[in-house]
Order: structure tokens, then sequence, then C-alpha cells
């Protein structure tokens, strides 16, 4: 063991399930060397720990994560691509290309993922049912591979593992850098529309007629509220402002992008946290009620459109000591029936925290892990310590299951090896390119060994 | 590994057949549950409880150990995570409660249980303790009692080894601190099971599910001691600090 490992308890953005590995901060040049001899435990790259569960630990064995920076990313101004390091993040990542007029092609809920966490995650944002996920775009990698050995992959290049490791979980090989598509932008802002929708029902309507003609489209739906109420939500629509669009004085300097952090939330909250039924149904009231029946139009920030949640930093730390659970899974159209009794349960369950996102998906891509696929996906947060919420996990696994749907490896802290088998019909094949590349199980994490992913 | 909710994939019952043991394990299986092993002295007599923890997809069987052998302790767990992976939560349920006459009786009999409860105890805790903390991570229930609490006459010789486990899996618990591993004790007061068969139950007894249930929610709260049922904590609180004359004339059992 070198000496600049440190042991550390860690734990996915929910804060749950901790387990103690030996961490370390290595330069690209370093890694192949902490491959080496990794133990029985194996090792796993960390990013900035951003997924929900267990996917960037290795209890009892080496998580890495590397020391890169944004500075040393090439732009090609000609074909529009850049190309960074993987241990940079899209936040570091877009204050160096949106003052160019550039967009990253897929951004999530938060700026503070880095590129590897993108890649191996294959990521959605708000644009995915026309332009895909965060894999779409990207257009060739360097994979340091178990076996020590820097592998050049692309769609042409050893499309095995370029796609099992868009989507892998870090258990193919480690990123080293990546080169994926920029999205051109006139303007750091964008336009938005708002539309409140009174039911579930006139939302999927809404949603299913209106988003095609939209770049990024997402929606906000009270979990809390029941009876006449029940699906009320908010939709957004936008896309990047043009200069045209600003008024004279933003116009001036249209890529002026400088997002800040406004607070921290403390590291210690009261015992069971400040998340519950009483204090969020009083914020959904108030989240429902400050949007306007149908507004266009509107001009945004990146940060404000996209980025919301980030203006508070560690706000994971309002669930208290024992955590969160982000339900995150998709079913496919045609199944609405059920999307809808699943909302009912959880409705019911009275679990919602308002954090909660619906989004309708787009095509699937080529990566045999990748999450999203053409259909209906929602996001929820609910606490960990909830007595109830194991038997009502189950139980809408079970209902995602039985249209085919499945679940979000990057929020998953709860399912089993049977529920992922069943959702990812690819797996074996996943696996036989896995075992290809690694055959000795270098690459392993809490999450692999809870799927049972690897070994 | 275990998920969010604190669900284990395998599970081991050191004293298979205890039937406290065997509850805990069936409150804590769930969909992600692989294996439920019960260890026992003698797994032919352990098809009832095998039968009670068979689920699809579940491997529970029994297989061999007695807890004296100490020496075979390290290995039996070596050949267990071979085989079956991590050590999720390991419930360490073995333990005899003697007749207090007869072991009064019978001084080397009274160390054979002594040793049982205790010393065995202390060893294999050790051994699932160095796995733990070599994987990062996982649980170990340790099945004090409340006679260990405050020891009575009327069954000292038991009541001093749960009193000596209590000491040492509470010392064990702050070793493991930062590893990611951990203790939970528990300590049950008169709990119905085949130990208890044909004894006057004491105030407050209660089953081994009630148990169970303790266990459960203490592993998913990130307890470190749990009473069964609850309010024996409160009693206990008192009973501590009663003088002796009068203590000993409580009608205890
Ligand atoms: C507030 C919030 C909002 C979010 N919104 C969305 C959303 O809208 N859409 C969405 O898709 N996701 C969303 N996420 C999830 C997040 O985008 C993913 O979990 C992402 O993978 C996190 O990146 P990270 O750098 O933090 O990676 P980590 O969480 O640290 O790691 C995630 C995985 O990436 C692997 N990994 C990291 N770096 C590398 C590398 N260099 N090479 C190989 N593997 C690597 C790790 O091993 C691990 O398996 C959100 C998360 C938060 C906290
Ligand atoms: N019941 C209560 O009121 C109560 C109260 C507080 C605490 N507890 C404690 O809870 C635990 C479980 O008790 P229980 O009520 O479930 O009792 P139980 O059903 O009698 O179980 C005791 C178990 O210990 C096993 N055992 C005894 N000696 C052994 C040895 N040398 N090697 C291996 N296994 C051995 C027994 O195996 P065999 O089947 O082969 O005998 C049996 O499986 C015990 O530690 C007990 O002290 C019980």
């Amino acid at each position: 063991m070198a000496p600049d490992y440190r042991r550390i308890s860690l734990s996915g953005w929910g804060r749950t399930s901790p387990s103690v590995s030996l961490l370390a901060e290595v330069p690209v040049e370093g890694l192949a060397e902490h491959l080496k001899d990794s133990s029985d435990r194996g090792v796993v790259v960390r990013g900035l720990g951003r997924s929900y569960g267990d996917a960037a630990q290795n209890a009892g064995g080496r998580v890495l994560t590397i020391a890169d920076r944004a500075a040393e990313a090439v732009i090609d101004d000609v074909r529009g691509t850049v190309t960074v390091g993987a241990g940079v993040s899209l936040d570091e990542l877009m204050r160096l290309i949106v003052p160019r007029g550039y967009f990253v092609p897929v951004t999530p809920g938060t700026r503070y993922v880095t590129v590897g966490g993108a890649i191996a995650s294959d990521i959605h944002g708000k644009n995915h049912h026309v332009e895909g996920s965060f894999g779409n775009h990207v257009e060739r990698m360097a994979i340091l591979t178990a076996s020590g050995e820097v592998v050049e992959v692309s769609p042409r290049e050893h499309p095995d593992l370029f796609w099992a490791t868009i989507g892998g979980m870090g258990l193919t090989g480690v990123v080293l850098d990546a080169t994926f598509r920029l999205l051109r932008v006139e303007t750091s802002r964008c336009t938005v529309d708002t539309i409140r929708c009174r039911d579930l029902d006139e939302l999927i309507t809404e949603m299913s007629t209106g988003d095609e003609n939209s770049r990024y489209s997402v929606s906000w739906v009270d979990l809390l509220a029941t009876g006449r109420k029940f699906g009320r939500s908010v939709l957004w629509r936008g896309d990047h402002a043009r200069r045209s669009d600003l008024d004279p004085k933003s116009a001036s300097d249209p890529l002026q992008y400088a997002p800040r952090h406004l607070l921290t939330v403390p590291p210690v909250v009261p015992g069971p946290g400040l998340v519950n039924a009483a204090t969020s149904r009083i914020f959904n009231e108030l989240w429902f009620r400050k949007e306007p029946d149908r507004q266009t139009g509107q001009i945004k920030s990146i940060p404000a459109f996209f980025h919301p949640l980030d203006s508070v930093g560690a706000w994971n730390r309002l669930y208290g000591r024992s955590g969160f659970v982000q339900y995150q899974f998709v079913v496919p159209f045609g199944h609405e029936d059920v999307f809808r009794r699943i909302i009912e349960r959880i409705v019911a369950s009275r679990l919602a925290s308002p954090l909660v996102v619906l989004k309708r998906f787009g095509a699937s891509n080529e990566a045999p892990l990748s999450f999203p696929m053409p259909g209906w996906t929602l996001t929820v947060d609910m606490p960990a310590a909830a007595h109830e919420i194991a038997a009502l996990s189950h139980s809408l696994d079970e209902l995602v299951l039985s249209v085919g749907g499945r679940h979000y490896l990057a929020k998953d802290a709860h399912t089993s090896a049977d529920v992922i088998r069943a959702g990812y019909p690819r797996l074996a094949e996943w696996r036989t390119t896995r075992d290809k590349w690694d055959p000795n199980g270098v690459f392993a994490s809490d999450l692999a060994r809870r799927l049972e992913l690897v070994g | 590994m275990q998920n969010a909710f604190g669900e284990p994939q395998n599970i081991l019952v050191l004293g298979g057949t205890s039937d406290i043991g065997v509850a805990i394990a069936r409150r804590l299986m769930a969909p992600s549950t692989k294996t439920v092993t019960l260890a026992c002295r003698r797994p032919e007599t352990a098809g009832l409880a095998v039968a009670s923890l068979t689920r699809p997809g579940v491997v529970a069987e029994a297989v061999e150990f007695e807890a004296t052998d100490e020496s075979n302790h390290v290995g039996f767990v070596r050949a267990l995570v071979d085989r079956t992976g991590d050590l999720d939560v390991v419930i360490l349920a073995f333990g005899q409660l003697g007749d207090q006459e007869r072991l009064e009786n019978d001084p080397a009999s009274a160390a054979d249980l002594v040793r049982v409860n205790f010393a065995s105890a202390a060893s294999i805790a050790l051994a699932v303790a160095a796995q733990m903390r070599k994987q990062g991570h996982g649980r170990l229930v340790v099945l004090s009692s409340v006679a260990g609490e405050r020891v009575r006459k009327a069954n000292f010789v038991y009541g001093s080894t749960k009193a000596g486990l209590d000491g040492f899996a509470q010392g064990l618990g702050d070793s493991l601190e930062g590893t990611g591993a951990g203790v939970l004790i528990v300590r049950p007061g008169f709990v119905h099971s085949s130990m208890t068969a044909g004894l006057e139950a004491a105030p407050f007894a209660t089953t081994p599910d009630v148990v169970a249930d303790a266990v459960a929610s203490g592993l998913r709260t990130g307890r470190r001691i749990v009473w069964a049922p609850g309010i024996l904590r409160w009693i206990f609180m008192i009973l501590r600090h009663v003088p002796a004359p009068l203590w000993r004339r409580l009608p205890l059992g």
C-alpha cells in the first residue's frame, strides 16, 4: 500500500450504506501503478460522488480520484469538440466553454459531476427526448484497462469496450480523457416556457404532444397532492436564448457566465432531518403556486434553468443522519396505466420529498447498460429511515419490471441482482465484454458486489 | 453488501437452531438476500429452521459449527466467505442457560457453560470482526441479556457470562469504529424459546419475533444497543441502582 492512501468511510449523495475504503488522489500518470496489486477487493474510480448509492465506493478495497486540470482541455473550434481529462467537472468545463460560445451536450441537474462520472453513468438531461444521453456525443476515449494498458476506443475502434464503458459504472476500466461534441450557443441564457398542469393526465398529454419541438423539457409533480389535485405539475420547456432574445444590457455581454454558491447546509442537522411530510407539503404548495398558469419566453440563466439545487451546497444533509434514497425508474411508452399506479402508490405512502422530476425519454443508444429507453422516467427522493420505505420500494420494483421498465444504476441503493438482471436484458453481453477486458476482476465496487454485476 | 435499507445479501446465524437467531434471520431476509447460513453443532437438527428460511432464490443451509472448537473459528469464517462472499450480518446467538442448582453442585460444568457463553463467543466474534474489518463493512449482532445487566443470584453463572459478553461486545464495537464494521448488542428480557421452555415467565416476557423487530430497526438506524422489549431499558436503569439487600429479595425468578 502506497503511503498516500487514507482509510475513509465513503457513501454516495444519499448518504446511505457507508463503507470503509482506502482512498487516494492520483495524477493520471500514476494511475496504472495503483491498479497493480490492488488486493482481492479491487479498485474503483470516484468522481465527485454525486451518484446516490454505492457506485463510487469499494469496501475494503481501493478508491482512486483523478487529479485533473480543466485548463488542459483542448477545444477544436472547427469540429466543435472538446478533449478533456475525465476528472474534470462539468462545472469547471462550463466556466471554460460557455464564454467561448459552447455548452455541454448533456447536463444533469447538477454541474458537480465529472466527465468520467457522466460517461460511466451515461447521464441524461432535459434534452434526452431529442438528443439522447451523454454517450451519444462521445467520439473517443482513452481507457486505462485492468492490464495497465491504455486503449484508444471509439464507435469504430474496440466498439465493445467503448459501449461497455458508457454506462459501465467504472467497472470496465478508467476513462482517462474523452473527446465529445459540444453545442454552439449564442448566449449564456435560456428562454423558458412554463405550463402548469392540473393533473397527471393533462401533463402526460401535454408532454406527449408538445415535447418534440423543444430541445429541453422537464416537469415537476406534486407527489403529496391527493384527490382532485393528484398529479398537479409544472412543465418547463426551453432552449438556449439567441442574442436577439436578450435585452440590450445583457446582449452586450451575451456569454457572461459565473455561477455562485449561495449557502451551504452545515454538517450537523438535527437527528431525523428537516425533510418530512409537513415541511414538504408546505413547500409543494408554494412551489406550485409560484408558477404562472402559462408563460412563454422567460429568460433564465444556465444555473437557474439547469442547476437550481447547486445554489445550496451539501443540501443532502437536510435529510439527517440516515440519509435518503432517490428512486428513479423508466417504464416504456404504452404503459401509462402502470406509470400512474406507481405514482399513486408513492403519493399514498406520503414519503415523497419535494424533489421530483418527471421526464419523457427518447431513443436508447447502443450501450448495454445505458439506462434511458423510450418511455417515462420519474425521480423522487425519499428518506431512508422511513419505516415503510423498503416495502414500498420493493413493490414499485415489481411494477416497474412487470412492463419491461428498469432502474438507474447511478441512483440505485436498494434493488437486487434479480431486479437489475430483469431490467437490463443485455447485462450478460456487457459482462462478457467486461470479463474480456478485466479477466481478474481488478475493478470492483460496492454496487458491483451488491448487484452481482461482476464476479 | 447491505443496501440503503440495511437489507443483507448474506446472513450467518451462529447457533443456527436458536429460536431467537432464526427469528432475526427471517426478519432480515429481503429480496436482495442470497444466503442464510445456520451454523449448528448438530446440523441434522436444523431441518425446521432451514425450512422456515427457504425462499425462491435464497440458499438456506445448515453447516457444522461447534462453538468450543475455537481453533477452528478462523478457518470456519474463511471457508464460509470463500463460498458465499462477504459477511453482511452475523448473529451470535449460541448460548446455554444451564440449571443454576446443578451448576453450583458441579463446578466443572459451570466452567463449561462459561466457556461456551463467553470464551467461545469471544473467539468467534473476533474471527468475524477480523473479516469485517478487512471487507470494510458488516454488522455483528451479539445476543447479550438483561441477565447480565445486573446479575441475579437465581442465575448468576449464566448472568455473569452475559455481563462479560456484553462488556466484550461494547469494547469490540468501539475497536471497530472507523472500519466500516460494527456491533449491535441485543439485551432481551425473558423470551419464550426452547431455552426457557418449561420455566415460569418473568415480567415483560416477550417473543423471538419482538426481539427480531428490535434488531431490524436497530440495524437500520445504526444503534449500538437495543433492548427487547424496549421498556426494559428504563426498568433496568432503576434496577441497577436498587440497594443490594432489596435486590436480593426482588421476585425476579
Ligand atoms: C442533484 C443531482 C442531480 C442529478 N441529476 C441527474 C440527471 O438529471 N441526470 C442524470 O443522468 N444523472 C443525474 N444525477 C446523477 C449524476 O449525474 C451521476 O451519478 C454521475 O455519474 C455523477 O458523477 P460523479 O463524477 O459524481 O461520479 P461518482 O458518483 O463519483 O461515480 C459514478 C460512477 O462513475 C464512475 N466513474 C467516475 N469517474 C470515472 C472514470 N474516470 N472512469 C471510469 N469510471 C468513472 C464511478 O466508478 C462510479 O461508478 C444527479 C445527481 C445529483 C446529486
Ligand atoms: N430465551 C431467553 O429468554 C433469552 C433471553 C436473553 C438472551 N438470550 C440469549 O439469546 C441467545 C439465543 O437464545 P434462544 O432463546 O434462541 O435459545 P435456544 O433456542 O436454546 O438457542 C441456543 C442455541 O445455542 C446453541 N448452542 C449451545 N451450545 C453450543 C455449542 N457449544 N456450540 C454451538 N452451538 C451451541 C444451541 O444449539 P443446540 O440446538 O445444538 O442445542 C442453540 O442453537 C442465547 O445467547 C441466549 O443466551 C435468550
